[in-house]
Order: structure tokens, then sequence, then C-alpha cells
């Protein structure tokens, strides 16, 4: 089977966000980037799905900026095969995102049985690009998996909605699912998965080599501002058991009569 | 003036309240709505009340169960015998995994999940956090029209005197194509309350809840007032809670009227998840946690003896 991952490079959740000066973007110097935390569950499915049909292989796709780190490299430590990296900017919106990932996968020139992704990325929050690519490619797409089991030809994917309640769903490959927490439990890249990394193939294109231009960006950010903070608010010292009645009785009159939201 | 369908789901014979949120938030323009199935009587009144001109039902084989493709290609085939300017819904699980798939057909662009917007002439203007509430950021949309937007539940608020009006209401037959995944089954989660997302008061715990059983306790104040239980990471990686109850920028972002963080620290992560709730109340030993900085009302003390008191005493107030 040919096995694609689509990735993308985050700045790390412990990240103190701050906006650029120009207000267009953040600032992204001191930032440590990271794998997006729910494509790890993708690269990681991705590798059982390539264990369990030899002859697969496994293609890692992204889109974006080089930083110190790689992305790309650790998902080559965990066991993906080759790498494709189209060279953009970090905030192309997710209309030109889901193109770029297009045209890179097609500069494989392999056809993809399964696209696995993350079901969104905790950087710009869309949850736009999987759908996209899968209307762009014109295959099915499920999202937010929890749990993923294939029988021959037949794939049974579980995608998590309102409630943790579940919808199951029947398919066949090619299809782009979309990976949740919880589907797996992603392993560590190996020493030597790290040495044999550096000598896997990763190719690099640019926006224009895809065919994939500004005239394509459908959404524009501006004003990037931090929220704003609240008025501290009031602090009651309970650690004495002998208040801690009236302190709870003081909060619930507060939470009735100046907040109003009991 | 804007041409804008809403998009609604139904909920049994119901509309959910985002739909309605949106709805005023955008009356003046021209207002139509449309659903896959039958709208109720009295949904349609709803509709009708927060301004809604028109309400279409469309119908059509295979549209009984979700499916991205064939609810995608239900709508487009709906959408593209109008002209609209803008086509909204709420940023439910299904809005979040339908219209990004209706915008792509349309090589539309799409601002997901905005937490406020305006809409001067045909010019929208939304607002939307970045990085799970760290930072917000104003979203504009070009190219080809329609232009597609969600809306993020509980953010906009219901207006206070919704314009009373009537709608017209049609039904159309609409080509819905090949569905190529398919809902074979669907499985209820373990709780019935309302998602973590759409709830009106939250009740979560951290890993100072110490295992899962212990949650027994935020389960019966939820009992009392209301409200849906989540976690933080800490504790969903310590394996107390399940990840659908997760708060925070790897879980669910939330904004319910009132937040009770019960043992949690306040990593940034869970606090951006959470930041944009009316009023909050925190709960946890440590003087010095971060979730104390976001607190409307903080109680330093031990949640397992806090709890219980807090659940008595909102019995009393509310007369349970």
């Amino acid at each position: 089977m040919n096995i694609f991952v689509c990735i993308k490079q985050v700045p790390d959740t412990e990240t103190k966000i701050v906006p650029s000066q120009d207000g267009q973007f953040i600032e992204t110097n001191s930032i440590k980037w990271i794998m997006n935390p729910y494509d790890e569950f993708a690269v990681e499915q991705a590798l059982q799905v390539k264990t369990a049909n030899s002859g697969s292989t496994v293609t890692v796709v992204r889109v974006g900026k080089v930083h110190d780190t790689e992305a790309l490299r650790t998902a080559l430590a965990m066991g993906a095969d080759e790498a494709i990296l189209v060279e953009a900017e970090d905030n192309l919106d997710s209309y030109m995102t889901a193109k770029a990932l297009k045209g890179g996968i097609e500069k494989s020139g392999k056809n993809p049985d399964i696209v696995f992704t993350g079901k969104q990325a905790i950087d710009d929050d869309c949850l736009q690009v999987p759908q996209l690519l899968a209307q762009m490619m014109d295959i099915p797409s499920v999202s937010v998996i929890v749990g993923f089991e294939q029988n021959g030809d037949k794939l049974t994917l579980k995608r998590e909605i309102e409630g943790g309640a579940l919808e199951i769903y029947e398919t066949q490959s090619p299809v782009i699912v979309a990976c949740n927490k919880g589907l797996n439990t992603p392993r560590y890249a190996s020493l030597p998965g790290i040495m044999k990394a550096k000598r896997k193939p990763l190719a690099k294109h640019s926006l224009a080599d895809v065919g994939v231009s500004n005239d394509d960006r459908r959404v524009h950010y501006s004003n990037f501002s931090l929220p704003p903070e609240k008025p501290p608010g009031k602090t009651f010292d309970a650690t004495d058991e002998a208040k801690q009645a009236d302190v709870v009785k003081e909060v619930v009159q507060l939470l009735r009569n100046e907040a109003k939201v009991i | 003036m804007a041409n804008i369908l809403v998009l609604t789901e139904l909920s049994g014979n119901n509309v959910k309240p985002v739909t309605l949120e949106i709805l005023g938030k955008l009356q003046g323009h021209n207002l139509e709505v449309a659903s896959l199935g039958e709208l109720g009587g009295e949904s349609v009144e709803q509709l009708a009340k927060f301004g809604a001109a028109k309400v279409h039902s469309l119908k059509g084989e295979g549209l009984d169960k979700y499916s991205p493709e064939g609810h995608a290609q239900a709508y487009k085939s709906f959408i593209e015998s109008q002209s609209y300017d803008y086509i909204f819904a709420g940023a439910t699980s299904q809005g979040k995994d339908l219209i990004p798939r209706l915008a792509g057909i349309f090589n539309a662009g799409m601002a997901s999940e905005v937490t406020n917007f305006t809409m001067e002439g045909e010019q929208f203007s939304g607002t939307r956090p970045l990085f799970a509430g760290k930072c917000l950021a104003k979203v504009e949309i070009k190219g080809p029209k329609p232009h597609f937007v969600t809306v993020r539940p509980n953010s906009l608020g219901l207006v206070e005197d919704p314009q009373s009006g009537q709608a017209e209401q049609s039904s159309a037959d609409v080509n819905v194509g090949s569905i190529r995944a398919v809902i074979k089954e669907i499985v209820k989660g373990a709780s019935e309350k309302l998602d973590l997302t759409e709830a009106n008061i939250i009740i979560s715990g951290g890993r100072a809840m110490k295992n899962s059983d212990n949650f027994k306790i935020l389960h019966e104040l939820a009992d009392t007032v209301g409200a849906t239980v989540g976690a933080s990471r800490a504790a969903v990686d310590s394996g107390y809670a399940e990840h659908s109850m997760q708060v925070g920028q790897t879980g669910k972002t939330v904004s319910p009227s009132l937040y009770i963080a019960c043992g949690i620290s306040g990593a940034i992560q869970h606090l951006a998840g959470m930041r944009t709730s009316k009023v909050i109340v925190a709960i946890n030993t440590d003087p010095d946690a971060p979730i104390f900085t976001k607190a409307d009302y903080g109680i330093v003390g031990d949640l397992f003896t806090i709890v219980p008191l807090l659940n008595e005493e909102l019995k009393k107030v509310l007369e349970k």
C-alpha cells in the first residue's frame, strides 16, 4: 500500500504566544517547534498499517518553513520511509495548505491508498485541511478517528462526536483518515531510527513547483493580539477546616447574586 | 445587505441553539435557513422569530445518516441553484467536518469557528482565537463566493428581543451522489449530558483527583447544577478520564457561563482552552497555582472537602 501522512510543525503547547510587531502573525524567533501532537497519532497509525501490509511504504509530507527542528526527520526516525517538504511560509491558509499537500503527494508519483492526518493543527485550529484535501483529491474523508481496523479491503473507522459518542464508518481505500488522541500510543524514535533517518530521502519542492500561488489565498488574517486579561478575582482561604463551610457559602452567594450564573 | 444561508442540524425536531445565535447576530440581512430533513413547525416559528425569512427542508436518498460527502453534495446542489453571499453554520462536530468539504466544492474560503463577527453591507469580518485561544486575530475571506463561516457555540449569545416574523417554508429535492464512507452504527457516549463545547456549566478535574473513581464527586456536583464534567490533560494522560473530556489545546476549547476547576494547577495549554469562560471558579490547595490568576473566585483548599460542601450548599440554594 502507498501510505501517506501529512504533518505540520507547530509551536510547542507550552509556548507563550506573542503577536508580531505589525500584527500580521506571531513572533516565531524563539519558539520551540514540535510535530503537531495529533499528527503523531497519524504517523503511528501509518506505521502500524505498513507493518500489517507487507510491501507498503510510508511517505510523510509537510508544508512549511524549515526551522531548527524538523518534524519530517522525527517521522522518518519513527519509521517512515521517505519525506516530502513543500517549502512555504508558516502562515498559509487551509486552502493553500491542502492544495500544496496534494501537489506534494502527486510529486511522489505514487497513488495514495490511505492518507493519514491529525484531526487538526493546534496552531490555527481551523480543522479544514483533511476535508479540503479529500475534496480536492475526490476521495472520502473521515475525521476525529479514535479507532482504525483493516479487514482485507474493508476499513472500519470510529469517529468521535459530541459527548464521546462514536460514529462507526465502513469504507475502502483510497481515503483520508484524520486522527484523534486515543487512537494509539505513538512510539518514540529509537537511536538507530534517528541515525537511519539521516540517510532517508527527503525531497524538497517550492510552492510554485506544486502549482500554488498567492492567488490561492482564501483567508486573510490580521490584527493578531493577546486576549484581554481579566481583572484579578477574589481569593478565599479555606485551608482551615473551620472556615470551609463559610467560604463555600459565600462563593455560592457570589455565583448567584454577583456573577448570576447559578 | 447580504444574502445569507444558515445551515442547521436537527436534534430530534429542534434546531441547535447556535443556529439562533447566528440568526440573531445577522438580523437585518436577507436570512434563509436550510436543513437536511423536515423541520418541525415549532422550529420554523423559532427560526422566524430570530429573523429567518425562508426555511428550506432538503430531501434526498441516503441523507438520514451523516456523511461528509453526501451532506456536502446535497447542500451543494441546493446552494448552486440560489445566489448566496455567505453560508453560515455552527462549529459543532458535524459543522466542523462538513463545512470545509462544502467550501472545497466551491473552491471557496472559509473562516473556522469565529467567536464574533461583523457584517457590514456584504463585508464579513470575524474574530477568531488561534493557538487554542492564546491569541486572537481578525479574519477576512477572499476569492469566489459564497464564503463560508462556522461560529463557535455559546460565543455570540442569544439576542434578547428577537423580532418576531413569519418564515416562508419550502422543500426541495437534492442530488446526493455517491457516498463512499458510510455510517454503519452509532455508539452512544457514556454521558447523556451536553457536550463540553456546548455546555453552559463545566466542572473539571485535574491531576489532584488522584484516580478515576474520585471523579464521582464531580459528577454529583454536575448533576446538581446541570453541568458537564471535563478534565485536564494531566488527568487524561494519567488515565483518570477519557480524552473526550479533555479541555485545553490538545482537547476541547470551551466557553461556558461557569467553569469550576478542581485540583487543576493551570498549565498554559489548559488555560488557553477555558479562559473565555464567563465565570471561573478554581479550587486548589496550592495558593500559587497559575489557575488562580484566571479565576474570578478562587478557593484555596482541598477539593475533596470543598466539592462536597459546594454540592450541599448548591442543593440548598437550588432547593433540590
